[in-house]
């Protein structure tokens, strides 16, 4: 199964900086291709330094990432953002720029740094933002936006890069209901009219089932559980990933409820 | 492809609201600000110009060719160059009130500057003025503390990014005036007269020297124009986007120490242009950094045109310090600027 992933890394390491404690340690996972994956896991597993190694962001200080089987280290960062788009959790601009403007930034790998948008790249930036239900944003400022708009304008900013690959750092945190519903909807979209390959960091393991095809489940920085969403979402599964006996899973209406006992 | 006429005419439409075509529409008007400004300026002085006696006057015709325009091409190409790294500047940190003098750039460099003319104004390293040397040597010095300051990990803290200017300046300044102390009494004469600034010239000779030094900054700054647009947006995606942002931020430094230091050991700390001037034209023609920064070197050309234009005829005979122009017209922006970031940060 491992030769199916697009992106994969193998035995990774990672501490931001020396002397510091690592964040990430002997974690080996395969992003599958034409598949969505969630990475979940308690806050400061290293779900996120993860998320950031295989998008070729931080470079591991031991072990290898691969994309479609070359060492991502030996790929011209122009000709990953071309393939790989990746989504931080929060986007924090402290200049005007407009949503458009924003997603517009997307299309740079494709062009020379010499050339400036053409007419046809507006209409990828346009149809990016529509397609995530925020054409209504594009001439407003960035920072006029609430957090869940800046989230949809960053997501619309990735899929305008026209990437093989998304890779989402907690996408769906500041998404109000219905929003969060229409996301996982569009990946799925993406995914099987475009074959596109998802991974997405969540805490929201409610999204899991049935949406997702593989969750990877992260504890003390390694990957410690992983196979499809019923293989995961198991009590004693759960409960040794967040290290909390009263974790519930339970499975009703053709999908699964994820609980913590109060 | 078959468009029907309305989607061709949206297509169009849309063509007109890219950065390339507001780039081009925005260099056509500053073009001819820029163009009315260097006449403006050509014209005042402590004699207005009489065009016609240029022809027949031997005497008008060396001040005007010998002081009058080696002054006003000066004034162009430093504000030209301030409006330009204050441009790239307040991209790469993210921040609006970044500029030469509030990062401490303008404070090392005259600092570097002091101590080549406390060693003697002619001295030469390797044929180069050993003033511009020592200047681009204490710019660089003071962006890579100021940005080693402010940087925690991923992020570069504002608040911390202008306070480390602000300790730099202050370390620069009195640096200057030990040095001011110790050296010898026409030498620090020498010193009080550069601190104040001025872009006084007399001939081309200085300006070519300059460029040679400046030329290579500015194409750098031009060429990453795009990456800086990326990073004011926002680090981690441009990075995301195939941004090499270490090589980017390192060139940035080099390029805008390199201009600061040359500017300021030519003349003296003039501020607050790469702040005033970026903004104007923000406001003029948007946030795309890859337009704010050619506008802002053409704007800031014609601004310190015109800033010394006063400077040479507000006092009738006497001149005063082209800084002190800017800084007067530029201290309450930034202070309205200061309290307009307050405003976004708060949100």
């Amino acid at each position: 199964m491992i030769t199916a992933a697009l992106i994969e890394g193998r035995d990774l390491r990672f501490a931001y900086g020396g002397g510091q404690p690592e964040v990430v340690r002997g974690a080996t996972l395969g992003v599958e291709r034409g598949r969505l994956s969630a990475l979940i896991g308690a806050n400061g597993s290293g779900k996120s330094t993860l998320i950031r190694l295989l998008a070729g962001l931080l470079g591991p200080t031991a072990g290898e990432v691969t994309l479609g089987g070359v060492p991502l280290a030996r790929v011209e960062p122009r000709v990953r953002a071309r393939r790989v788009a990746y989504v931080p959790q929060s986007v924090s601009t402290v200049f005007p720029f407009t949503a458009l403007e924003v997603v517009l930034t997307g299309r740079s790998p494709h062009s020379s740094r010499f050339r400036f948008e053409t007419g046809r790249d507006v209409e990828a930036a346009r149809a990016a933002l529509a397609a995530v239900d925020a054409a209504h944003l594009e001439a407003r400022p960035v920072t006029e936006l609430s957090g869940g708009e800046r989230q949809l304008v960053a997501l619309a900013r990735a899929l305008a890069q026209e990437p093989e690959c998304l890779l989402l750092d907690e996408p769906s945190a500041a998404l109000d209901l219905k929003h969060r519903a229409g996301l996982i909807r569009h990946l799925r979209r993406l995914r099987d009219e475009q074959g596109m390959t998802v991974l997405v960091v969540t805490h929201d393991l409610m999204l899991l089932d049935p949406a997702f095809d593989r969750v990877h489940a992260v504890r003390l920085g390694r990957v410690a559980a992983e196979g499809s969403p019923a293989d995961v979402l198991r009590d004693e599964v759960l409960a040794d990933i967040y290290g909390d006996a009263y974790v519930r899973a339970r499975r009703a209406f053709g999908r699964t409820f994820v609980w913590s006992e109060l | 492809m078959d468009l029907s006429s309305n989607q061709k005419s949206e297509i169009k439409n849309q063509k007109s609201v890219t950065a390339g075509a507001r780039l081009a529409r925005a260099l056509l008007l500053l073009t001819v600000v820029l163009v009315a400004s260097t006449a403006l300026a050509l014209w005042v002085g402590y004699q207005r110009l009489d065009f016609a006696a240029l022809w027949t006057d031997e005497r008008a015709r060396l001040i005007f060719f010998g002081l009058r325009l080696p002054r006003v091409v000066m004034a162009g190409v430093v504000g030209a160059s301030l409006g330009l790294v204050g441009a790239a500047l307040q991209a790469m940190f993210r921040n609006p009130l970044a500029e030469p003098l509030t990062l401490g750039v303008s404070g090392g460099g005259a600092l570097g500057a002091s101590v080549a003319i406390a060693f003697g104004m002619g001295a030469r390293v390797a044929g180069l003025p050993f003033v511009f040397v020592a200047a681009f040597a204490g710019a660089c010095l003071s962006v890579v503390v100021v940005y080693r300051l402010a940087r925690t990990g991923v992020t570069v803290l504002p608040g911390a990014l202008l306070l480390a200017g602000v300790v730099v300046n202050t370390v620069a300044a009195a640096g200057v005036v030990v040095i001011q102390y110790f050296a010898d009494y026409s030498r620090a004469l020498q010193i009080l007269r550069w601190t104040i600034g001025s872009l006084d010239v007399v001939g081309f000779d200085l300006v070519w020297r300059m460029l040679i030094f400046l030329v290579p900054g500015w194409v750098i700054l031009l060429l990453l124009a795009r990456d800086l647009h990326l990073l004011a947006v926002d680090e981690e995606t441009a990075e995301s986007l195939g941004v090499n942002v270490r090589r980017s931020e390192r060139l940035v430094y080099v390029a805008a120490s390199l201009i600061v230091g040359v500017t300021v050991a030519v003349g003296g700390t003039i501020g607050f242009v790469g702040l005033i001037v970026p903004h104007a034209v923000r406001l003029m023609f948007g946030e795309d950094v890859r337009v704010v920064m050619p506008c802002s070197f053409v704007l800031g050309a014609a601004f310190l045109m015109l800033a010394d234009a006063v400077a040479r005829t507000v006092l009738g005979a006497g001149e005063l310090p082209v800084g002190a122009i800017t800084a007067l017209a530029g201290g309450p922006v930034f202070l309205w600027l200061l309290r307009r970031q307050q405003r976004y940060t708060a949100m």
